[in-house]
């Protein structure tokens, strides 16, 4: 990251890095949401939202606290289905596949579709563990396979160079940031397709965010990326699209310059102006 | 000016930090003085005191020697020692001594301990070669050694017969561990042997299958222990002659010779003339064998051992029961069942159960466990050797399982607040790497709770240990005759009786014929459950600190 700007407004000098002019109607979809509403329990938190995630591109939800934008993520890998009393209508179709039809395997779609949430939580193992446990859940236990998946991983999320000789230690020594980026590793060690940031840079100092940001921009040419984010600065580094959600709706979804320099609708505007939120 | 002041201190809060701190003193100073009485009291006991040997001289009665411990002393007002029917002068002090001395020579005697009132105890003298004889039977003697015999014939008199008498009773307390180790071990396992061969023999006729072939073999297996027993037999009865080979003659006080045998006596000490050095290994000694032997003389004399190894055996056994048992419960009650109000229901059932009286539970073993499912089992599975009950009747696996549910809710609470605390995030990122419900529960959740856990197994093993109340009822006995874990198949033996320190504490102290002999073996018994407890508890601790270690949870 070669900006580093935590001012107030957007350093609009990021937005321009190496984003060919991008068109959304042309991307590949990975993740297509044709109408979909939540409720939990009689409340309701997402109005009939429709949009296409493209794949191998990094998308980001904006929007004030409490605007559904982690709900909906969370309906990507079907995480909600822990919340007693939620209920969701309408559809998502992974690679035009409903996730939520009958019989579908939900963990086999969460191996598909990794989540990385808000606060590091690492497993009280130890870093090797923490990596190959997904394997293990797979019944993968071959100790070459996963040496190479933990070298791998690690590598792939930036972290292999700092942990190699301790590999053995608890991960609960590690700091935010390096446990943060061991999560992102024990995400991509099971090769999803899909890989979900739940603000995944919140707990995070400005160093770490940086490297955690980094590490998202080098991701996205292998996994299609969403990321929820309070940090309009974050969205407008790192993302190539971006929704703006307000009131369990969809405002506004573009490309990231579009929507950050020219937003069709008003209340994107005063958002990402900082008017309100 | 000065009320002022009084009420900035209220205010000030210092009258609730000295209140609370005064009740933590209190609490702290209580639990020392407890312990404490009971260790001076308990451990005192084995100390080799002096023998004092006094002229007993009571007013128009004939004088006569008494020899023996001084136990207690205390001041009590003349009055009551004339209602007592002592002939107490009409003029005196208002107050006089009486002491409590253990004169033993029970055979003699008619009794251990004896209340004399120490003004009329003249010429008290502390002789160095006064003898005290711990004996196997009639408890303590206290007087001279006159001499030693073998077969009658007398081998060493006067100054010698002390060495002479040491050596020979080392060499009888060793015929003594052969006896023993033949009497209890090996005809024990023929015993044990020859009655399984009985319940086979039983249980082939009760299935019709008892045919000739079979009963030839266990005919010549019955033959086979029989020859085995014979020549044990042999064996102890030339022990039993070399064992009571010798004896000694001892004169007491009065000069009443008696002869004893040395087959009957433990030890012989001269305290008197002891070194403060040697009195220390006769000591040392005496709480050994306290530890490590089995009771004599009505549990008033010998050791505690079998008491000691059937609390630690019961316990263990419960805690194997009661942690899965209460970890299941927890877990289903906080991961699995959905909550709302029935498991509040239940979860209100479980935390009163554990306010249950512990008596009530043993009724409950006792009916439930004894005799339905001890009786359905023994129908069932030990028909050969009815109408003797095997588990129909009380026994370690009952004392086990009823302690085990006098304690699960303790296991619950502590699992479901263990299962409570771990992050929900840690969850999360389980099930988002494709782990089950199931798999998370397993590989991160239950780990991760298991010092909690432990927590509610340190709780159980507490609450359990010291329970009296319910074992009286299920298993526990005065006296056992066997360790429920020997080197007989099936080894542990789940439907024996056993001994336990806290109902040995109620027997010794309130249903023994020998109280004032008994009252030191109840405190020292006491300090031993106490210590017993704390170290099942602390290496409980200890393993549970590990755990907490190992998974610490995730603060930030």
């Amino acid at each position: 990251m070669q900006h580093e700007s935590h001012t107030h407004g957007i350093d609009m000098s990021a937005l321009g890095r190496d984003k060919q002019s991008l068109r959304l109607a042309e991307e590949t979809v990975a993740i297509e949401v044709p109408g979909l509403s939540l409720y939990y329990g009689d409340k309701q938190a997402l109005f009939d939202v429709s949009m296409n995630i493209p794949k191998q591109r990094v998308t980001a939800f904006i929007g004030p606290s409490g605007c559904g934008k982690s709900t909906l993520l969370r309906t990507f890998n079907r995480m909600n289905d822990l919340v007693d009393g939620c209920r969701v209508e309408g559809a998502i179709n992974l690679y035009g596949t409903n996730i939520y039809r009958k019989g579908e395997d939900v963990a086999e779609l969460r191996r598909r579709v990794g989540m990385v949430f808000q606060k590091p939580n690492p497993f009280p193992k130890t870093i090797y563990e923490n990596v190959v446990y997904g394997l293990r859940i797979q019944g993968i236990n071959k100790k070459r396979t996963l040496d190479e998946a933990v070298e791998w991983a690690l590598k792939g999320a930036a972290l292999w160079d700092e942990v190699k000789d301790r590999l053995h230690d608890s991960a609960l020594g590690l700091s935010g940031g390096q446990q943060q980026r061991l999560v992102i590793a024990r995400t991509i060690a099971v090769e999803p397709e899909v890989l979900l940031l739940d603000e995944p840079c919140s707990a995070l100092d400005p160093i770490s965010t940086l490297k955690v940001e980094e590490l998202i921009y080098e991701l996205k040419s292998k996994y299609t990326i969403v990321i929820v984010t309070h940090n309009m600065q974050q969205a407008a580094r790192v993302s190539d699209y971006t929704a703006f959600m307000y009131m369990g709706k969809l405002v506004e979804f573009g490309d990231t310059d579009t929507l950050f320099t020219n937003p069709a609708k008003k209340q994107t505007e005063d958002y990402i102006t900082g008017r309100y939120g | 000016m000065k009320k002022d002041s009084l009420k900035g201190w209220f205010k000030s809060g210092a009258p609730g930090v000295w209140i609370s701190g005064g009740a933590v003193a209190m609490a702290v100073i209580m639990t020392i003085g407890l312990l404490s009485v009971i260790a001076v009291r308990g451990l005192g006991h084995f100390w080799p005191a002096d023998l004092i040997q006094a002229t007993y001289k009571v007013p128009g009665q004939a004088d006569h020697v008494v020899i023996g411990e001084v136990v207690q002393k205390e001041e009590v007002p003349r009055a009551r020692l004339k209602g007592a029917g002592l002939p107490v002068p009409e003029q005196g002090p208002e107050f006089m001594t009486r002491e409590l001395i253990k004169v033993g020579n029970r055979d003699l005697n008619g009794s251990d301990f004896s209340w004399v009132v120490g003004e009329w105890l003249v010429d008290e003298q502390r002789p160095a070669d006064l003898m005290a004889l711990e004996r196997r039977e009639w408890g303590n003697f206290y007087g001279y050694l006159v001499s030693v015999k073998e077969q009658g014939r007398v081998v060493a008199e006067g100054p010698a017969a002390w060495n002479e008498l040491q050596a020979r009773l080392k060499r009888a307390n060793q015929l003594n561990g052969e006896l023993q180790q033949l009497e209890k071990k090996d005809i024990g396992a023929i015993n044990h042997g020859l009655e399984r061969l009985r319940l086979h023999s039983r249980k082939l006729e009760l299935d019709g299958k008892l045919d000739a072939a079979a009963q030839a073999d266990m005919d010549a297996e019955r033959a086979e222990l029989n020859s085995r027993y014979k020549a044990i037999e042999d064996r102890l009865s030339g022990l039993h002659q070399a064992f009571s080979r010798d004896s000694l003659v001892a004169r007491d006080g009065n000069g009443r010779e008696v002869e004893i045998n040395l087959s009957k006596v433990v030890h012989a000490i001269q305290p008197n003339g002891m070194s403060g050095l040697t009195k220390m290994g006769t000591y040392f000694a005496k709480v050994w064998e306290f530890l490590s032997d089995d009771p004599r003389e009505a549990n008033t004399e010998g050791g505690i051992f079998p008491a000691i190894f059937g609390t630690v055996m019961m316990t263990l056994i419960m805690a194997v029961i009661v942690t899965p048992f209460g970890v299941l419960a927890a877990v289903y009650l906080r991961e699995y069942a959905k909550q709302g109000p029935v498991t509040r229901l239940i979860r209100i059932a479980v935390n009163n159960l554990a306010g249950v009286p512990a008596i009530v539970y043993g009724v409950f073993g006792l009916g439930f466990f004894v005799y339905v499912l001890g009786g359905s089992i023994d129908r069932l599975f030990f028909p050969e050797s009815l109408p003797a009950p095997t588990l129909g009747t009380p026994g370690l696996l009952w004392a086990s399982l009823t302690l085990a549910l006098l304690a699960v809710p303790v296991v619950i609470v502590a699992t479901e607040e263990g299962l409570a605390r771990i992050p929900r995030t840690v969850r999360e990122g389980s099930l988002a790497l494709g782990a089950t419900k199931a798999e998370t529960l397993w590989k991160i959740v239950l780990p991760m709770a298991s010092p909690a856990m432990m927590t509610g197994m340190i709780l159980a093993v507490a609450r359990a240990a010291g329970e009296v109340a319910p074992l009286m009822l299920v298993g526990v006995v005065k006296l056992a005759p066997s360790l429920p874990l020997d080197g007989n198949y099936p080894y542990l033996h789940l439907d024996q009786k056993i001994m336990h320190l806290g109902f040995h504490i109620y027997d010794v102290g309130f249903q023994s014929p020998n109280v004032e002999a008994a009252r030191p073996l109840v405190y020292a018994t006491a300090l031993l459950l106490v210590l017993v407890i704390a170290t099942l508890n602390l290496s409980a601790v200890w393993i549970r600190n590990h755990l907490r270690e190992k998974y610490k949870a995730l603060d930030h």
